[in-house]
């Protein structure tokens, strides 16, 4: 085959591909980008279904809607699993990451297009396991999986086993992404593109990857243990047998926290591009942005332990990992107040996707702050697993991630699809979400203090009242992704098409000077930073 | 609809509850035990912490307070900001925006400036931490065992006195008690006097909570885990299980009742003999049934040699 030829065929690739060839043996990074945010539409939308049957189950106390503890348990389980696994990272990270990180970086494609196609096959294995966990009942375990709970005295059936191997799937996946991603963004930048001169939703899937690469065989190494605690008589948690429960929770949580920076710090990136593209202004302290997010992906692997205050580690541990976990607050002040020095001074305009980035900026203040107070040992020995910390996590993950995903949503249907989203109903969406989550999670503060513990599907009379409220606000949550669905309709069933930059001059990274959308293959020839 | 029913057909059932809080009865307790005040219970629409009733938990609500405020003061500074760059810096009014992108004096502040609150916070915060961890002169000991799904305690100072506390279920509560929050034999302590706990578990783990005493430790099997409590007033004491431990997580709460020394004591002797009448439970019973058992297998053993 001359070289001719071999280029010919490429750049017809996409008109003369069926439906199998191209969407099932993809090795395009736009295609598998929109794979994966496909999936995490489909994850994301069962999660949502769970979460609303268990508002509505704790929406009056002695509720029998969900019939048994059991039961509770298990959607419980699943729906952390499947909005952390099947939502937000492959959102952010499987399919913004793929979609643009060639594109900001100026490569043609991702490092290891067919590493690329077999991460993304991990997941709907991995999904219709989980959910066959829920569906037989038996992962009732909450989604950190302690032992003994998860060993086979308490969970006898295969379900648990199921969800412990979609884990491993979820897990491989990740971890082959976070390869590809590294090798892509340290080798394939377009010349000129120093590392100081990329964009910073670079930096943040650069340092999202280097979490990933380094706490998920962690969480392989206890999901193995536990799968052979399970089922070939080891006895690595199992205190009968001369094991230490305490052991996972060290192994899980080391993976488990920074876990929750994988589902934030790309939602950092993708913000700052907001805020920057419609204040009309460079990002302030560029540097500063891309550092703290490293210091946050650095400083998140050593205070894992204020997970397990309450766990009987020594009082000198407690100590040490509460003020590791203060010092985390710094590199993030250094974000909130950069991101708002970006729009000081600026040209500000409330489209869409820049609500949900000062969205993004007040909820995760919020959530913020009450880490703060959780991190405090102290404060944390009444605070720990009652609904303040399930306020808090949302706060900075269904609020925060979320908010994230959805400005990068707004801000980039446009470029993958070629269609402008309807800007009407997507400041609908925004409306409907932020009050709905507002009113939702915020109420748990008070829950959590008053000591209403999490994962409970009936309470005591007293809590009866916030809990109606933050029900409430999850029905109204609830009518804003409906809404969601209307504009995802909207967009694709749109006859008009998009400019290559649609935002005009505040849009400055490379994805804006291709076509909207972009060519199959892009950048044949490499563009030139200077 | 049906949620207004459900939430309408609740309202009553709140109501008969809180208003019967003040005298409560109890129904299983002996007769000294009862009509203690409710001290320790989350009430209607509460948003704050459960006041305290031990000085770590006073020390707590302190904290607490200092960073309540600390942290309200931040997010309403982020708040105004936020307000104030949208309405100062939004396209029509400034049409125009600068390109500033480095200021070194205002990104060394905001670099400083959270880590003087952060110190500000931690001094307190270490005191407490190494405060609340342990009674170093204990009066007494409890053993807490969390079971699937009761409670089991054990005084060792106390003839090893041992029972188990279950949820009084729906069907049986007596008026005034509270739903999920009250046990068939609550956890006696006297007041006063520095408790030491050890937690342990039977199974899983389960967590060892009283919001309004300050306490909270995981009860994990195979480990011993150490705490401590000091109760200010005679009262009532409710918690929950806090670590999610099969289908009944929701369903062993802890429900504590302190009374003076002299009470305790008269509630010691009381329980002995209640507890000795009925049936032992499982860990002396295992012990005592090896013990009469390790003779026999010696006899034989010689026996045979």
């Amino acid at each position: 085959m001359s070289v001719t030829t071999h280029d010919d065929a490429h750049g017809h690739y996409d008109h003369k591909l069926g439906f199998f060839t191209r969407w099932l043996c993809s090795t395009n990074h736009k295609d598998i980008g929109t794979l994966y945010l496909t999936f995490a539409l489909v994850g994301g939308t069962t999660g949502a279904i769970l979460s609303e049957i268990m508002r509505a189950q704790l929406n009056v106390p002695h509720n029998t809607l969900v019939s048994t503890g059991q039961e509770w348990n298990t959607i419980v389980t699943s729906h952390g699993l499947l909005m952390i696994f099947f939502a937000v990272m492959p959102a952010l990270i499987g399919g913004f990451g793929n979609w643009f990180i060639p594109l900001m970086i100026g490569a043609p494609d991702m490092a290891f297009p067919r590493l690329n196609n077999i991460s993304f096959w991990m997941l709907p294995p991995a999904y219709c396991l989980i959910i066959s966990g829920l569906l037989l009942g038996e992962s009732g375990t909450g989604w950190t999986l302690y032992p003994p709970l998860s060993l086979s005295t308490y969970e006898p059936g295969p379900g648990m086993d199921f969800t412990l191997f979609a884990l491993h799937l979820a897990g491989i996946s990740s971890l082959l992404g976070a390869i590809n991603f590294i090798t892509t963004i340290f080798n394939m930048r377009a010349p000129g593109m120093t590392l100081h001169k990329m964009p910073l939703f670079i930096w943040a899937m650069l340092v999202t990857a280097f979490l990933l690469l380094l706490s998920i065989p962690v969480l392989a190494g206890a999901v193995t243990m536990l799968i052979c605690d399970r089922n070939f008589g080891t006895a690595f948690f199992d205190p009968a047998g001369g094991g230490d429960p305490v052991l996972f929770q060290h192994l899980f949580w080391f993976f488990g926290h920074p876990e929750v920076y994988i589902m934030i710090v790309p939602a950092f990136g993708i913000v700052s591009h907001v805020i920057s593209t419609f204040s009309r202004k460079p990002i302030f302290g560029y540097l500063g942005m891309a550092y703290a997010m490293v210091a946050i992906g650095v400083i998140g692997f050593v205070v894992w332990a204020h997970h397990m205050f309450v766990s009987g580690i020594s009082v000198d541990t407690r100590a040490y990992f509460m003020a590791a976990t203060m010092v985390i607050a710094v590199p993030t002040g250094i974000k909130i107040f950069s991101w708002i020095a970006t729009m000081w001074g600026g040209s500000i305009e409330f489209t869409t996707p820049m609500l949900w980035a000062i969205g993004f900026i007040f909820v995760f203040t919020v959530g913020g702050v009450t880490g703060v107070v959780l991190a405090n040992a102290g404060i944390d020995q009444i605070l720990h697993n009652t609904y303040y910390v399930v306020a808090h996590f949302h706060y900075v993950l269904s609020l925060g991630a979320v908010f994230g995903i959805f400005a990068g949503f707004y801000f980039w249907i446009g470029k993958m699809s070629g269609h402008q989203y309807p800007e009407f109903w997507g400041k609908v969406h925004f409306w409907l979400m932020f009050i709905g989550v507002n009113l939702t999670f915020f109420p748990q503060h008070f829950l959590g203090a008053a000591g209403m513990p999490r994962r409970y599907p009936d309470y005591p009379e007293a809590f009866a009242g916030w809990n109606f409220v933050s029900s409430i606000g999850a029905y109204i949550s609830g009518l804003g992704f409906l809404v969601f669905f209307y504009v995802l309709y909207r967009t694709f069933s749109s006859k008009e098409h998009v400019a290559a930059n649609y935002w005009g001059a505040g849009a400055t990274t490379l994805e804006w000077s291709l076509s909207s959308p972009p060519p199959f293959h892009t950048y044949a020839e490499l563009p030139r930073i200077r | 609809m049906q949620l207004v029913k459900r939430l309408t057909a609740a309202l009553p059932l709140l109501g008969m509850i809180f208003a019967a809080l003040g005298r409560a009865a109890l129904a299983q307790t002996p007769a000294q035990l009862s009509n203690l005040p409710v001290l320790g219970a989350p009430h209607d629409w509460q948003m704050v912490l459960q006041p305290a009733h031990s000085p770590v938990k006073a020390d707590m609500i302190d904290l607490n307070h200092l960073v309540l405020v600390i942290i309200g003061v931040i997010t309403a500074f982020v708040g105004g900001l936020l307000v104030w760059v949208i309405w100062r810096y939004n396209a029509k009014r400034n049409p125009v925006p600068t390109q500033t992108t480095h200021n070194t004096v205002i990104e060394i502040t905001w670099t400083v400036l959270p880590v003087l609150i952060l110190v500000l916070i931690a001094i307190p915060s270490f005191r407490l931490v190494y405060y609340e961890d342990r009674t170093y002169d204990p009066d007494m000991t409890i053993k807490v065992t969390g079971h699937q799904w009761y409670w089991e305690y054990t005084y060792p100072d106390q003839k090893n006195l041992d029972f188990s506390s279950y949820i009084v279920p729906d069907d049986k509560l007596q008026p005034g008690q509270m739903r999920l929050l009250t046990a068939d034999n609550p956890l006696v302590l006297p007041v006063g006097k520095n408790i030491r706990i050890l937690a342990t578990s039977g199974d899983v783990i389960h967590s060892f909570f009283i919001p309004s005493l300050g306490v909270q430790r995981y009860a994990i099997p195979g480990r011993t885990i150490e705490t401590w409590v000091r109760v200010d007033k005679p009262g009532r004491y409710y918690g929950e299980c806090n670590q999610i431990c099969g289908t009944n997580h929701s369903r062993m709460p802890i429900d504590v009742v302190a009374v003076p020394e002299q009470q305790f004591q008269a509630w010691v002797v009381q329980a002995q003999k209640q507890f000795a009448a009925d049936a032992a439970p499982a860990t002396p019973h295992v012990a005592q049934a090896a013990r009469v058992a390790a003779p026999l297998m010696t006899a034989s053993y010689e026996e045979q040699h």
